[in-house]
């Protein structure tokens, strides 16, 4: 069997009905194919993948904690560089938004400073799904989730979405780039670019979330695809960190209105036409910057 | 099932969630009409559950890991697809 | 058998030379007071070409654990080296290098635990991973700092144990201090310690596993007993490894080691450099025809119980030295000891002493006072307090 039709990630795995990140990690395995050692860390991933004595995962993979994916991967990477092991084994580090944004922030910081061969894949469903949808650095602004709840005397996340992409980028590595899993050839390509820089990469990839966002199961896909095509997630890629001179590879002719893309996700239902003028402005503002 | 417990928790059997039948949890079927099937390939893509399998006439489901979410019948661009109730 | 190099090495040092014998391969770590010798010296030995292995010079201790466990398993061996708040930093890393059962060593500087900041000596911060489910062995010089990381390596990559090993050096007492130290050859600790081959499964595309699996109560409970009972057989391996390297090298070590002890009333237990001092005291004491001995717990985890009590056999009375508290209970030696007394029916008077606390110094002076308090206790029948306070400045205190 072709390289390409392996389900190295497989089904039997517990994941919500129209999970994103189940898409998201079939996806890219078949790009990295099995010669491939991942790391995880908790959450969403983890806990419906390596239930004792299951496991969905046909490759080497290790979850040590959630903070650390990261720095787990560093140790992979260097132990295989060591014992001779390293050649044609690409070492993946997986982790959610909050074990990326937030706590496994400074784990990641600090190996994309030291240089590891590691592709840092970030699957983002903007909250803390797995314990309940609380808030994190990359819920997006207006967002009702938990712990931000949209209230008489709130609109949910009051806080912008926290430009990972672009921070990692800062760091100077070789390949940035975000995907969402609407556009899967352009997420194959930027997988397969990722995992062949030598040193590190990172991939922020856009996977939303049924039951956080409070969308129908089958919308999943349309959802994401909506957030490219509004422009509320910009779909681009960096070498050697210079965002200034970042591809935009996904460039919507028109952008459709954010209205699109936020009514269908009881998360956003919360917000007026006036908060939905200011999500849009702030969208002109930002694709105005990106060149569409 | 139960079975033994290895040292460390580490689990040699790659795979093995294959043994718990994710089709279970359906309330929703899908239905494939092969004679629209254009053979994109756009569900199997993007199959969360790795459920869809490619065939000469276009595509088949592991009903044993289909949950059911409707991404398939939602993103065929000919609308082969279509979600039926499911017939315990 | 290759001749033993005499130098005179401060503790760092010495464990950095032990761990360089034992032909580490990824070495993870982040400098704190007083370790940082030791991933200064390993990277230097890198530097050099002296040493074969990869340094990781990570964000912060949770990272540096973080990162021996990825490496770990990988299949390299692999060390690093912390102390106080960086030991309480990786806390919980520290749980589960052990319970996904990687064998790797730790070199600890034995130093106070904030607040307030000390970087002084005691034994708070290995202490309180007492239930990591590491091994935990303490030198008293640095001649032992560097056998222990050794034999350290030997007992945690046995198939029969598969656990990671921490080995405490007391801060600046032991870690920045001069000693003479007599140091191996290569060729005979490579003759000791073998090539690290995982017995259990390793991170590898040829045979995909998962490591970290997700433990629901149908299982989780049996994996804690399997790595209880991995503890627990470690007992024999450690004698038999202590036994070997002793053959080898030439130097005794037990897990439990007593002075004195064969017609004492009252023996004094020490862990860690106070254990030279108090030896001088017991033999200043016996000097004067009183009846004490000393122990030296040189095995913290698994604490050695029945040694202890076959020592102990005909004591009266024994001053438990902890160089660590339990605010609100006890020293852990003094926990341990009486939980393995509680049900015999005979057994010593047990009196717990709390002192070295953020590198107090104990004197001669302070274990005279020791097995004074403990002797009266045995001659009154009056216990007194269960735990007292030693070398207590009263001026400062209130």
């Amino acid at each position: 069997m072709a390289e390409e039709e392996l389900e190295l990630f497989a089904s039997g795995h517990r994941a919500c009905a129209g999970c994103g990140e189940g898409t998201a990690v079939r996806q890219i395995l078949k790009v990295a194919g099995p010669d491939t050692i991942a790391t995880i860390c908790t959450g969403c991933l983890e806990v419906i993948s390596t239930g004792y004595p299951e496991t969905a995962w046909e490759i080497p993979i290790i979850h040590a904690a959630f903070e650390n994916s990261a720095s787990v991967a560093s140790g992979v990477e260097v132990a295989l560089k060591e014992l001779g092991k390293k050649e044609g084994v690409n070492v993946i580090a997986f982790g959610g938004d909050g074990g990326t944004f937030d706590i496994g922030f400074q784990a990641l910081s600090g190996m994309l400073e030291r240089g590891h061969n590691i592709t840092y894949v970030c699957l983002d469903n903007e909250a803390y799904m797995n314990t309940g949808i609380q808030r994190c650095s990359s819920t997006p602004y207006g967002a009702s989730t938990t712990t931000s709840p949209a209230g008489k005397l709130s609109i949910g996340e009051h806080r912008p979405k926290k430009p990972i992409a672009a921070i990692c980028a800062a760091h100077g590595i070789p390949y940035t780039a975000t995907a969402s899993i609407s556009h899967i050839p352009d997420l194959k390509k930027k997988v397969k670019k990722a995992i062949e820089t030598d040193g590190p990469a990172f991939l922020h990839v856009f996977s939303p979330c049924p039951t956080g966002w409070r969308h129908g199961s089958d919308d999943t896909i349309s959802i994401a695809r909506l957030a490219v095509e509004t422009g509320v997630f910009v779909l681009w890629e960096a070498e050697d960190g210079d965002i200034c001179n970042l591809n935009v590879t996904v460039k919507p002719k028109k952008r459709k209105p954010v209205e699109e893309y936020l009514r269908p996700q009881r998360r956003f239902r919360h917000l007026s036409e006036e908060d939905i003028e200011v999500i849009q402005k702030e969208v002109d503002e930002k694709c105005e910057k990106y060149g569409f | 099932m139960t079975v033994k417990i290895t040292i460390g928790a580490i689990n040699k059997k790659a795979g093995s969630s294959k043994e718990y039948k994710t089709g279970g949890w359906r309330t929703m079927c899908p239905k494939v009409d092969l004679e629209k099937c254009i053979s994109c390939y756009k569900c199997y893509d993007y199959c969360p559950d790795g459920a869809i399998k490619k065939i000469e006439e276009g595509i088949e489901y592991d009903l044993d890991y289909c949950k059911g979410c409707g991404i398939c019948a939602n993103e065929c661009p000919v609308k082969a697809i279509v979600m039926v109730k499911e017939e315990k | 058998m290759g001749e033993q190099k005499s130098m005179t090495i401060k503790g760092n040092m010495a464990t950095a030379m032990g761990a360089k014998l034992c032909r580490p391969n990824v070495i993870p770590a982040y400098p704190i007071t007083p370790s940082t010798l030791f991933p200064e010296k390993m990277s230097e030995f890198v530097a050099d070409g002296e040493l074969d292995a990869s340094m990781i010079n990570v964000e912060s201790e949770h990272s540096a654990m973080s990162a021996c466990i990825g490496a770990a398993a990988t299949g390299a061996r692999v060390c690093t080296a912390s102390a106080s708040q960086g030991v309480a930093l990786m806390h919980e890393m520290l749980f589960i290098a052990s319970g996904m059962r990687l064998p790797m060593v730790m070199a600890v500087g034995n130093r106070a635990l904030s607040a307030p900041i000390n970087i002084w000596c005691d034994h708070q911060d290995t202490v309180a991973s007492k239930d990591s489910g590491w091994l935990q062995f303490y030198a008293e010089n640095n001649q032992e700092g560097l056998d222990l990381m050794i034999n350290a390596f030997r007992i945690g990559e046995d198939k029969r144990v598969l656990l990671p090993v921490m080995v405490g050096i007391d801060a600046f007492v032991l870690t920045h201090t001069i000693e003479g130290v007599d140091v191996p050859a290569q060729e005979d600790v490579d003759d000791f310690l073998p090539p690290y081959e995982p017995p259990h499964g390793k991170l590898d595309p040829k045979e995909p596993a998962t490591f970290g699996s997700f433990g629901t109560p149908e299982y989780y409970q049996e994996f804690k007993q399997a790595q209880v009972e991995a503890i627990e057989g470690s007992r024999d391996v450690i004698d038999e490894v202590f036994d070997e390297y002793e053959e080898k090298f030439g130097r005794e070590y037990n897990k439990a080691t007593p002075y004195y002890c064969d017609d004492a009333e009252i023996v004094l237990i020490t862990m860690g450099s106070m254990t030279g001092t108090a030896r001088e005291a017991v033999k200043k004491l016996r000097k004067e025809g009183k009846k004490v001995g000393l122990i030296k717990l040189t095995v913290f985890r698994p604490f050695p119980s029945p040694e202890l009590k076959e020592i102990l056999s005909g004591v009266k009375g024994v001053a438990v030295i902890d160089r660590n508290i339990s605010p609100g209970a006890y020293g852990a030696m003094y926990s341990d000891l009486a939980a393995a007394y509680t049900n015999e029916k005979e057994k010593p008077i047990l009196k717990n002493f709390i002192t070295g606390l953020g590198g107090r110094e104990i004197f001669v002076k302070n274990f005279e006072e020791m097995y004074e308090m403990t002797k009266k206790a045995v001659d009154t029948g009056n216990l007194g307090k269960p735990v007292e306070w030693i070398n207590v400045n009263e001026d400062v205190l209130r």
